[in-house]
């Protein structure tokens, strides 16, 4: 069974070495202090790290990359503000209207929450931006595979 | 100036023909795995967003896993020796 897109990576020993290195020094600054944080706080920064060399391996020659890269340091931002602020009450939410079945023009609507900065594109960019954020995406998956894999023989 | 802006990208918009939507949408069919969607056939656009959506949705799903993974790893193993390891394959 074709497991994925992935196989045919598996010929190309070297498929982002800028991505690889980014990702590694992240993981190994994680684990440095790893005494000191939760298993949710590890988590959570080893996805950030994943996303975060995803995202400046392409920088900023592609917009899905720009508009991830602003939403970490979005994020981050927010992180480091929640832990000097007070509490505050938090907005009252909105119960969401149940979900329809989505409709075939409506595709192209889901696709732009699933793609960094896709709110903001035109149907042909969207296209090829999404084309490009998949193969990066499965770039970044085989990197951790490969780090697993590394970790777990050795 | 805004809807100056607007309105050029609103005309050179409609001067996209289908080709290009064709190829784009070809494109994309040539990320997706095998398995969802045999990569020759003609498939509406509908069914290539559904899958692209789809997939995009598993991998996330797979970085989420494996960063869970790496997460159990980091507690229990010293990576720094493994380091030497995964750069090696990565470079060679």
């Amino acid at each position: 069974m074709e497991s994925k897109s992935l196989s045919r990576d598996c010929n190309n020993p070297n498929p982002d070495p800028k991505m690889a290195f980014h990702f590694l020094r992240a993981l190994l600054h994680i684990q440095q202090s790893a005494a000191t944080t939760s298993f949710t706080g590890r988590r959570r920064r080893i996805k950030r790290a994943a996303y975060a060399s995803m995202a400046y391996s392409s920088g900023a020659r592609r917009a899905w990359s720009r508009a991830l890269i602003h939403t970490l340091r979005r994020r981050r931002q927010r992180q480091q503000r929640a832990r000097t602020a007070v509490a505050l009450p938090r907005r009252i939410r909105v119960a969401r209207p149940p979900r329809r079945e989505v409709a075939a023009a409506d595709q192209a609507q889901v696709l732009r929450k699933l793609v960094p900065g896709g709110t903001g594109m035109e149907y042909c960019m969207l296209l090829e931006e999404t084309a490009d954020y998949i193969r990066c995406l499965a770039t970044q998956v085989q990197l951790m595979r490969n780090v697993v894999d590394s970790v777990t023989n050795s | 100036m805004s809807s100056r802006r607007s309105r050029s990208r609103q005309s050179s918009s409609s001067r996209i023909t289908d080709e290009q939507i064709i190829d784009l949408m070809s494109k994309l069919q040539a990320v997706l795995p095998e398995a969802r969607l045999a990569r020759n056939d003609r498939v509406s656009a509908a069914r290539v967003l559904q899958e692209t959506c789809s997939h995009i949705r598993s991998l996330h799903r797979e970085v989420d896993d494996l960063g869970e993974r790496l997460s159990e790893l980091l507690a229990t193993t010293d990576i720094s020796s493994a380091q030497a390891a995964v750069i090696r394959s990565l470079l060679m």
